[in-house]
C-alpha cells in the first residue's frame, strides 16, 4: 500500500512538477530539496512560521510535546514554552482564544487534534471568527488565525478519528478552507494560510503524514491560496478533488488512460474561495466533470461545485456531472471500504461518463 | 523515537509526550499519587461491634465492617463514615469481577497487537474498583453513561464477555452488533447508556437522562463518567449549573487517573481538586483504587442526589496501561510510579488481602478463582472469533428508520 501510493504519488507530482516548470510558484533554485513527509513538511512550515514571525505562536492538545501526529516536534525547544504551547482539553477555548490572540494582531495557529474534535470549536469558527471582520465594519478581525487539524480516513479509525468536515465549514463566508495533497503542497500551501490575512482552516490528509514522501524545499516558500492546480492533463474528463483524495484519483486516471480515456485531474487545494476559472476552463475543454471527496456525498462540497459547473457550462456538457463521494452513512468502523471512493468506484464512474 | 514508529506503523495516533529530558513529573504530584498508601495498614475492624462476625468461612453474608483506606474528603457535605459492611461473598464477587475485568482487558491488548481488533482501544485495568464498588451500591434502573473506556463498565451493568469480544473485533455477536466498535459499548436492558467518543459530550446528556429520571419518579439516578481531562470541558460546567438549578438526581463522577492522554492533572487544570470544582455543588473525594470506599460513597450519593441534586465523586484511580493501544504510557510518566502503585494500591491485591486476612479463601482458592476467569475469557475469544461480522446492509441500517439510507444509496 505505501508502496504504491508512494510511487504514485511521486509519479504525479514528477509529472506535475515537469509541467510546472516554469511556474512561478516554487522557486526551485534557492535551496536543497529533501525528501520528506508530510508530517515533517508541515513541521518545517511551523518552524519557519514562527522563525520568520516573532508574533507567531502554536498551541493546541500537546502540541508542546510534539502532538499526536509529531507535526510539532521540536518547535517548544526552538522557540520557547511562551510560543509553542499546551491547552487542557478544550476546544472550544482553543478556538477562542485564538480568535482574541489574532484580534490583538498575532498569529495564532491553533492545532485540533482530530478535525472530529473541531466541532466544540465550531460555534466560535462560524459565529466569531468567520464574521469578526464584517460585523465590526473592519475594525476588528481575526485573519492571523489558521486552525490545523488532521482529517479523513485511516484505514481503521472508526466514527471518531476518521472524518471530513470539511463541507460544514465550506458553507461559512469569511474563512477560507485549505486542504494539500502532498507534502510540497503542505508546506507552501500551510505558509500562505498562516500569512494571509483571514482566518483559514487547514484540513491536513492524515493518511499521508508518514505515507506521502516527495521532495520538499528547504526554504521558505509559499503556494497560492484559492488557485486550483492542473496536476494532469486531459481531455476526455476532468476530475476534481482535494487531499488525499488525489492519490486515488490519480490512480483512476492511470488505469483509464490504459482503456485510451484521458483525464484531466484538478487539485482544488482551496475550497473557499475557490478557483472555478481553472475548473471551468478545463470542463469547457473536456465536457465532462467528475467529483470526488471522502465526506459524505450528500451536501458534500462536490454538490456545490457541481451546481456551479451546471450553471456556467451547461451548453459544453456531454454528460451529467459525476459525484464519487463517501456514502451518506456514519463513518463506519466495519465496512470502511465500502464507504470510501475507491479507485474502481471512480474507474466506472470515469467509464460511464465518457460513454454516457 | 524508535520504539514508537514500530509501535505505530501506519497510521499512527502517536504517543506523545514529554520524554525523560524535558520536564520531569512534578514531585507533589508523584507523592500525592502515591499518598494512598498500602492496604495491608487499612484498620480492619473484623468484630465490629454491632454485627459480630463471628461466622466461620463458610458463612458467607455474614456482616462484617471493614475501614476504607483513607478518610473521604468532603467539600460543602458531611463525609460518610470510613466504615463499610460488606460480607465474605461480596468480597469474593469483588475479587472475581475484578480479576475478569483485568484479564479481560489484558487480551483485548493481545487482540490488538494481533490486529484482531481494529480502530481505538482504551483499557481499564486498574480502575477496575470503580466499576464494580459502584455497581454493588446501586441496581442496574440505574443509569450509567461514560466516555470511551468502557468496557468494564460494560461488565459490570451484566455484558457478557463474548458480547464484549465481538464488538471489540467487529462481529455481529458484539453489544452493538459490531457496529460501534471498543469505544461504543452499551446495554439498554441495563440503562447503560455507553460508549462516548467525544470527550466531556456524555456529560450534558448523562445529566439530561437524570432529567428524564426525576420526571418518571422511580427514584433512580444517573452516574455520569468522565475523565480528569474531560473535567476541563466548558461543558461540565454547563451541565453542573442547568443539573443544580433543577435538583436532578444525577452523580458526576470523575475518574481521576492523574493524565488525559500524555498531560498530567496539574499540566491541565488550575484546580486538580475536582470533587470541588463544582463550587456549589457538594462534592466527595473518594480511594477510587478501593472498591468498598466506592461503593460506600456511590451509595450515599444516591441517596443525597435524591434528595438534594448534583454531587461530584472524585475518583482517585489510575491506569495502568497507556492511554489507547498506540501509547506505551511510559513517557510521561516514569515506571516506578506505575509499578509504586500496582504495588501499594493495587484495587485487586487490596480485595485478595483482605480476604486472606479473614480467612475467608484460602490463596490457593483465590488463584483457582484466576485460573477460572482466564479460562472464561479465552472461551470467549474463541467464540467471538468464530462470530460472522455484521450484514453488510448493516452499514446502511439504523440511520434512520425504516432503513432510508439503503434506499438513497441505491444504484
Ligand atoms: C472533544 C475531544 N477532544 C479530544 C479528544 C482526544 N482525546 C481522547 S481521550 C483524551 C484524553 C481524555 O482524558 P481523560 O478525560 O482524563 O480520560 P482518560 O482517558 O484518562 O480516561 C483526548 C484528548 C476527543 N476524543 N474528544
Ligand atoms: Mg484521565
Amino acid at each position: 500500500m505505501a508502496m504504491t501510493m508512494r510511487k504514485g504519488l511521486a509519479r504525479g507530482i514528477a509529472a506535475a512538477r515537469r509541467r510546472i516548470s516554469n511556474s512561478r510558484e516554487v522557486e526551485k533554485e534557492r535551496s536543497e530539496v529533501k525528501p520528506t513527509n508530510l508530517f515533517s513538511a508541515i513541521n518545517q512550515a511551523l518552524h519557519i512560521a514562527l522563525e520568520t514571525d516573532p508574533r507567531a505562536y502554536v498551541f493546541g492538545e500537546d502540541v508542546r510535546f510534539g502532538g499526536v501526529f509529531r507535526c510539532t516536534t521540536g518547535l517548544a525547544d526552538r522557540f520557547g514554552k511562551a510560543r509553542v504551547f499546551n491547552t487542557p482539553l478544550c476546544e472550544q477555548g482553543i478556538a477562542g482564544f485564538a480568535i482574541g490572540l489574532a484580534a490583538m494582531g498575532n498569529r495564532a495557529i491553533a492545532e485540533i487534534q482530530f478535525a472530529d474534535y473541531i466541532y466544540p470549536a465550531f460555534d466560535q469558527i462560524v459565529n466569531e471568527a468567520a464574521k469578526y471582520r464584517y460585523r465590526s465594519g473592519n475594525q476588528f478581525n481575526c485573519g492571523g488565525l489558521t486552525i490545523r487539524t488532521p482529517y479523513g480516513a485511516v484505514g481503521h479509525g472508526g466514527h471518531y478519528h476518521s472524518q471530513s468536515p470539511e463541507a460544514f465549514f465550506c458553507h461559512v463566508p469569511g474563512l477560507k478552507v485549505v486542504i494539500p495533497r502532498s507534502p510540497r503542497q503542505a508546506k507552501g500551501l500551510l505558509l500562505s494560510s498562516i500569512r494571509d490575512p483571514n482566518p483559514v482552516v487547514f484540513f491536513e490528509p492524515k493518511w499521508l503524514y508518514r505515507l506521502a514522501v516527495e521532495d520538499v524545499p528547504e526554504h521558505d516558500y509559499m503556494l497560492p491560496l484559492s488557485e486550483a492546480e492542473v496536476i494532469r492533463p486531459g481531455s476526455d474528463i476532468t476530475l476534481v478533488g482535494w487531499g488525499a483524495q488525489l492519490s486515488i484519483m490519480e490512480q483512476a486516471c492511470e488505469n483509464a488512460s490504459k482503456d485510451g480515456i484521458s483525464c484531466e485531474l484538478i487539485d482544488l487545494r482551496t475550497l473557499i474561495p475557490w478557483d472555478k476559472e481553472t475548473v471551468e476552463a478545463s470542463v469547457k475543454k473536456t465536457g465532462r466533470l467528475l467529483i470526488s471527496h471522502e465526506a459524505p456525498l450528500t451536501g458534500g462540497f462536490g454538490a456545490e461545485i457541481s451546481a456551479a459547473i451546471a450553471e456556467h457550462c451547461f451548453l459544453r456538457l456531454e454528460a451529467p456531472v459525476a459525484r464519487i463521494c463517501g456514502l451518506d452513512t456514519p463513518f463506519p468502523l466495519v465496512y470502511e471500504p465500502f464507504y470510501m471512493p475507491t479507485k474502481n468506484k471512480i474507474l466506472d464512474a470515469i467509464k460511464a461518463t465518457v460513454n454516457y | 523515537m524508535p520504539s514508537l514508529s514500530k509501535i505505530c506503523s501506519s497510521f499512527c495516533f502517536l504517543s506523545l509526550l514529554p520524554r525523560s529530558r524535558s520536564r520531569a513529573p512534578n514531585p507533589q504530584a508523584m507523592a500525592a499519587l502515591r499518598r494512598f498508601s498500602s492496604p495491608a495498614i487499612l484498620p480492619l475492624r473484623r468484630f465490629a461491634a454491632s454485627c459480630p462476625f463471628s461466622a466461620t468461612a463458610g458463612d458467607d453474608q455474614a456482616v462484617m465492617t471493614v475501614e476504607t483506606s483513607v478518610p473521604f474528603t468532603g467539600h460543602r457535605i458531611d463525609t460518610p463514615s470510613r466504615s463499610v459492611e460488606t460480607t465474605p461473598k461480596e468480597l469474593l464477587s469483588f475479587f472475581r469481577e475484578m480479576s475478569l475485568m483485568r484479564r479481560m482487558e489484558i487480551a483485548a491488548d493481545s487482540l490488538y497487537k494481533a490486529k484482531l481488533i481494529r480502530g481505538f482501544c482504551h483499557l481499564y485495568d486498574g480502575q477496575e474498583a470503580v466499576a464494580v464498588g459502584m455497581e454493588a451500591a446501586i441496581t442496574k434502573k440505574d443509569a450509567i453513561i461514560t466516555a470511551y473506556r468502557d468496557h468494564c463498565i460494560f461488565l459490570g451493568r451484566g455484558g457478557k464477555l463474548i458480547e464484549a469480544f465481538s464488538e471489540l473485533m467487529g462481529r455481529r455477536a458484539g453489544c452493538s452488533k459490531g457496529k460501534g466498535g471498543s469505544m461504543h459499548f452499551y446495554r439498554r436492558e441495563a440503562e447503560f447508556y455507553g460508549g462516548h467518543g467525544i470527550v466531556g459530550a456524555q456529560i450534558p446528556l448523562g445529566c439530561g437522562i437524570a432529567l428524564g429520571q426525576k420526571y418518571s419518579k422511580e427514584e433512580t439516578v444517573t452516574f455520569t463518567m468522565y475523565g480528569d481531562g474531560a473535567a476541563n470541558q466548558g461543558q461540565l460546567f454547563e451541565a453542573l449549573n442547568m443539573s443544580a438549578l433543577w435538583d436532578l438526581p444525577v452523580i458526576l463522577v470523575c475518574e481521576n487517573n492523574h493524565y488525559g492522554m500524555g498531560t498530567a492533572e496539574w499540566r491541565a487544570a488550575k484546580s486538580p481538586a475536582y470533587y470541588k470544582r463544582g463550587d456549589y455543588v457538594p462534592g466527595l473525594k473518594v480511594d477510587g483504587m478501593d472498591a468498598l470506599a466506592v461503593k460506600q460513597a456511590c451509595k450515599f450519593a444516591k441517596e443525597h442526589v435524591l434528595k438534594n441534586g448534583p454531587m461530584i465523586l472524585e475518583m482517585d484511580t489510575y491506569r495502568y496501561h497507556g492511554h489507547s493501544m498506540s501509547d506505551p504510557g511510559s513517557s510521561y510518566r516514569t515506571r516506578d510510579e506505575i509499578s509504586g502503585i500496582r504495588q501499594e494500591r493495587d484495587p485487586i491485591e487490596r480485595i485478595r488481602k483482605l480476604i486472606l486476612s479473614h480467612e475467608i479463601s484460602t490463596a490457593n482458592e483465590l488463584k483457582d478463582i484466576e485460573k477460572e476467569v482466564r479460562k472464561e475469557v479465552d472461551a470467549a475469544i474463541a467464540q467471538a472469533k468464530e462470530c460472522p461480522m455484521p450484514d453488510s446492509s448493516e452499514l446502511f441500517a439504523n440511520i434512520y428508520v425504516k432503513g432510508l439510507g439503503v434506499k438513497d444509496q441505491a444504484p
